[in-house]
């Protein structure tokens, strides 16, 4: 029934605000997590004939859940608290995986196919005889880490301060990020680009001098992923208590209002939007070493889209939401794919449709009426 | 030693004999006509660089059916029996051939190809066999015929002797055929020995822009020995190129005026409901793609029939989709107005829907759908410049559908209605208007005309799954660019885009021309927010 009334509501205004004080929601989810860090690997530690054995290919897929949960929170971000729906989160999310492709391509060195110590194999192959620019500093660890913030947040600088200063918003902004992730789909699938084309990066073999494919550095990667998405949602939890944070929502709920009492809303935008692109890149670079492979595909629209349903099925506007249904939907959809391959879109447009009519504040929100009602 | 002294003399008398008993084979070839006789025993004797002037006389008989024997050599219908050394005719029938006789058309049973040897051809002697024969057809009564054979003259125009040119040029009647006839004579003029000739040719040949006279021409201009000559060629070079540039603008207009037209067919159903009605449908591509299939299923049902089922297509896809867009608004749009991007994340989940129906009920590959016979060809404006038909019609269709649906807005009644709630939704209801069964309509109306949009694209694109993907962030630009206030910023944004893309394309290569398209609509966007054409007044605020 409450679910219903929401459903015929006409704004967004509705939409769960900051995160509640009365419940510990924070509190509930660092705790939860932590004991998943800590259990899962004590698990694969069992020997493999125990019922309770978490296998390493099960850890991999939990590790990539975990990135694309921190992915979700960095849509949640602007879309639940900003209300900026970006079609274009998947760009960030792949040039931040290209970023830590290049170092891992750097550090393959003369172990390719074609043994060139200096170029990766896909160059050699195009017959190229040197480094294009961009690739130079790709070998230290250090300079690939920034670029994985530097580049996806200056893209979003770019694309922000032009479309926040001219007040393109809703629909049109939502279009326009298509259209980037978009265009950068194509830009990459040129082998002039100098990433692979087609294939992208691939055959990686070690991060930091440790060799990717033994347990030891899959497990290593999962608890990464999970201290990432650990912090980073203290991080947003601690911005969206903050005065920033009241301002987003404010804006979300009334641009010009909060525009004629003086705040500069484009400032605000911008600044988040950047943070969000930054941890989308941060997600990404834990996702490829952990699938072994970016390619151009990771820019396609669908991709952004498959995020924001995510972010839609958990409930916008809460970061445990979020990671709710980023982890529950890549689960299902591993399940799916591997017992009905063809009824996979079936189940995830009908939840599109369903989640839009009836929870449009998504699980988190279904979980709030309980709640509620045990409170009366 | 001494064997081989004596093997070598043996050897030499054994290959001596080997090669006049070869010789003697033709020596009693019989055709069953003398004259023809000679001329066959001739041309299997001689050397192959005589062979073409055997041919050349045997052209030149003052005979009915030169031509069929000079097509029957041409073929390698004609052979020879080696038992009987007759010339005959063959016709293959399975791995046995059927002789009947070089003249009357006795049967004379069959027989292995063992039995039989091929006279002898070259690449070169077929050319040349081509030009004689083409030659001979300009002598036929039949107008397609002797364009036919001028237009194989065309390729070798030194193969027809000057007089015997001439004396066709004499008794031709017909516009066509002596234009192309003069064509052929200038290019023969171009290696006459006398300037004069050679400018005559040159003036002559300044209007024809094909890709062999304007190598002559070129030739000419470097290396002709007399000034004057050198001269006139240069210049006549120089205005053919300028003149062959110009076309190829022209070409790429047609290109861009193509895509344009896809773009705005695509697009302008996407206008209606997101422009009308401020609904952002998702799912648009996927009616695109209903459409396109319902073109292929009408063509499976009528498969003897192409055009009709063609011109049968476009109202069933019509409805196809229609139906489709007014369940897809009772059941899930109606309950998100006014709040867009659950209505865009909705759409999406039925785009995805249909693409898996689609996929699971017919195949996940692409069906092949056919042209209709008045479809297929092109228009050859000139040598340099043919238009594709299909690419014609469907420039055409997509005028028509935006006339027909401005009409439709401007001059009916529901589309009064449909302004009327687009402009003040509240006023218009309290007039009188139904406006949840107009939104119904135009979105139906939308949706339709994308069915109509599928019909076009099956007959340019392949018809797959993936169809609607390709063209939705297409359409939505065309739409953001030319503003969502008019169709006809729909039509001029997508003219537009598809005429930028296409000019871009030689000079960056198809996907950097996509991009730098893209980029600047982002860019443009900045500028003006709302498209070239924003809706003004009240309504421009409801969206």
């Amino acid at each position: 029934m409450n679910t219903r009334a929401f459903g015929s509501s006409s704004t967004a205004a509705q939409v769960v605000s900051a995160p509640s004080r009365r419940f510990p929601t924070t509190a509930i989810f660092v705790f939860v997590l932590t004991c998943l860090l800590i259990a899962v690997p004590l698990l694969h530690g069992l020997p493999g004939a125990h019922p309770l054995h978490i296998s390493t290919y099960a850890i991999t897929l939990l590790g990539k859940y975990l990135s694309y949960a921190v992915l979700a929170v960095s849509v949640d971000l602007v879309w639940g608290y900003l209300g900026i729906l970006s079609l274009g989160h998947a760009a960030f999310f792949a040039l931040g995986g290209y970023a830590m492709g290049m170092y891992l391509m750097r550090q393959i060195g003369s172990r390719g196919v074609y043994g060139n110590p200096d170029l990766p194999d896909f160059m050699v192959f195009l017959n190229w005889d040197s480094l294009p620019w961009y690739w130079f500093g790709f070998d230290h660890f250090g300079f690939a880490a920034l670029m994985i913030l530097l580049v996806p947040g200056l893209l979003a600088f770019v694309f922000g301060w032009l479309a926040f200063r001219s007040r393109v918003n809703g629909v049109y902004l939502s279009i326009i990020t298509q259209a980037m992730t978009y265009a950068l789909m194509l830009a990459f699938f040129r082998n002039e680009m100098g990433f692979g084309g087609n294939n992208g990066l691939t055959d990686f073999r070690d991060l930091l001098g440790f060799n990717l494919r033994s347990d030891n550095v899959r497990v290593g990667l999962f608890l990464a992923s999970g201290i990432t998405l650990l912090f980073t949602y203290l991080l947003c939890d601690y911005i969206l208590r903050s005065r920033l944070g009241r301002v987003a929502t404010a804006i979300r709920d009334a641009e010009d209002r909060t525009r004629f009492l003086g705040y500069r809303v484009e400032k605000f935008k911008l600044a988040l939007f950047v943070l969000s692109a930054m941890i989308a890149g941060v997600a990404g670079a834990l996702y490829v070493p952990q699938t072994g492979i970016i390619n151009p595909g990771e820019f396609a629209p669908l991709n952004s889209i498959e995020v924001v349903v995510w972010v839609a099925i958990g409930g916008r506007g809460t970061l445990y939401g979020a990671v709710l249904g980023a982890i529950g939907i890549n689960y299902a959809k591993t399940w799916f794919t591997g017992a009905y391959p063809e009824a996979w879109l079936f189940a995830l447009g009908t939840l599109f449709v369903v989640v839009t009519l009836l929870l449009p504040r998504g699980l988190a929100g279904m979980f709030s009426n309980i709640r509620g009602r045990n409170k009366e | 030693m001494d064997t081989y002294g004596r093997t070598l003399p043996t050897l030499l008398l054994l290959l001596i004999s080997l090669l006049t008993t070869s010789t003697q084979l033709y020596a009693e070839i019989t055709t069953g006509d003398p004259e023809l006789d000679a001329l066959f025993t001739e041309y299997l004797d001689a050397r192959s660089a005589q062979r073409a002037e055997v041919l050349e006389r045997l052209a030149t008989l003052e005979r009915d059916d030169v031509r069929p024997l000079l097509q029957g050599i041409l073929d390698g219908n004609i052979m020879v029996e080696k038992k009987t050394s007759r010339v005959v005719r063959v016709i293959k029938r399975g791995r046995q051939y059927e002789l009947t006789t070089l003249l009357g058309n006795e049967e004379l049973g069959t027989v292995k190809k063992r039995a039989l040897k091929r006279l002898p051809l070259n690449n070169s002697l077929r050319s040349h066999l081509r030009a004689l024969i083409a030659g001979l057809g300009l002598g036929s009564v039949n107008k397609q015929e002797r364009l036919e054979a001028v237009n194989a003259l065309m390729k070798k125009p030194d193969s027809i002797a000057t007089e015997l040119l001439d004396n066709y040029l004499d008794r031709e009647t017909d516009l066509e055929v002596i234009t192309l006839l003069r064509t052929v004579q200038a290019r023969q003029f171009l290696s006459s020995g006398d300037p004069a000739k050679r400018l005559e040719g040159l003036a002559t040949l300044e209007s024809d822009l094909g890709s062999a006279s304007r190598r002559a021409i070129a030739n000419l201009a470097d290396n002709d020995s007399d000034e004057s000559v050198r001269d006139a060629a240069t210049l006549v070079r120089l205005q053919q190129t300028r003149r062959v540039k110009l076309y190829g603008y022209v070409e790429t207009l047609f290109f861009g005026l193509s895509l344009g037209s896809v773009l705005v067919l695509a697009a302008i159903g996407l206008a209606i409901t997101f422009g009308v009605m401020g609904v952002i449908n998702m799912a648009h591509g996927e009616l695109i793609m209903l459409g396109a299939y319902s073109s292929w299923a009408v063509q499976q049902l009528l498969p003897e029939s192409l055009t009709t089922a063609l011109i049968l297509a476009v109202p069933i896809a019509f409805l196809v989709a229609g139906i489709a867009g007014i369940l897809i608004e009772r059941l899930v749009i109606r309950y998100l107005y006014g709040r867009p991007l659950e209505t865009l994340l909705a759409t999406f989940g039925i785009s995805l829907i249909l693409q898996q129906a689609v996929r699971t009920l017919v195949s996940p590959q692409n069906v092949a759908v056919a042209n209709p016979p008045f479809m297929s060809g092109v228009v050859e404006i000139n040598s340099v410049l043919s238009l594709t038909l299909n690419r014609l019609w469907i420039l055409a269709f997509c005028l028509l559908v935006f006339m027909a649906l401005l009409q439709l807005l401007k001059r009916t009644r529901f589309g009064l209605e449909v302004r009327a709630v687009a402009a003040n939704r509240g006023m218009a209801r309290a007039l009188g208007v139904r406006s949840s069964r107009i939104d119904s309509l135009t979105f139906g109306l939308g949706a339709g005309i994308a069915g109509i949009a599928g019909v076009a694209l099956s007959q340019l694109t392949n018809v797959g799954p993936n169809l609607g993907q390709a063209y939705i962030v297409d359409s939505f630009m065309v739409v953001v660019f030319g503003g969502v206030g008019n169709l006809w910023g729909t039509l001029i944004g997508g003219m537009t885009l598809g005429i930028a893309n296409k000019f871009l394309e030689p000079w960056a290569g198809a996907i950097l021309a996509k991009i730098l398209v893209l980029v600047f609509l982002i860019l443009f966007i900045q500028k003006r927010p709302r498209g070239l054409f924003p809706q003004r007044g009240r309504a421009a605020e409801s969206h």
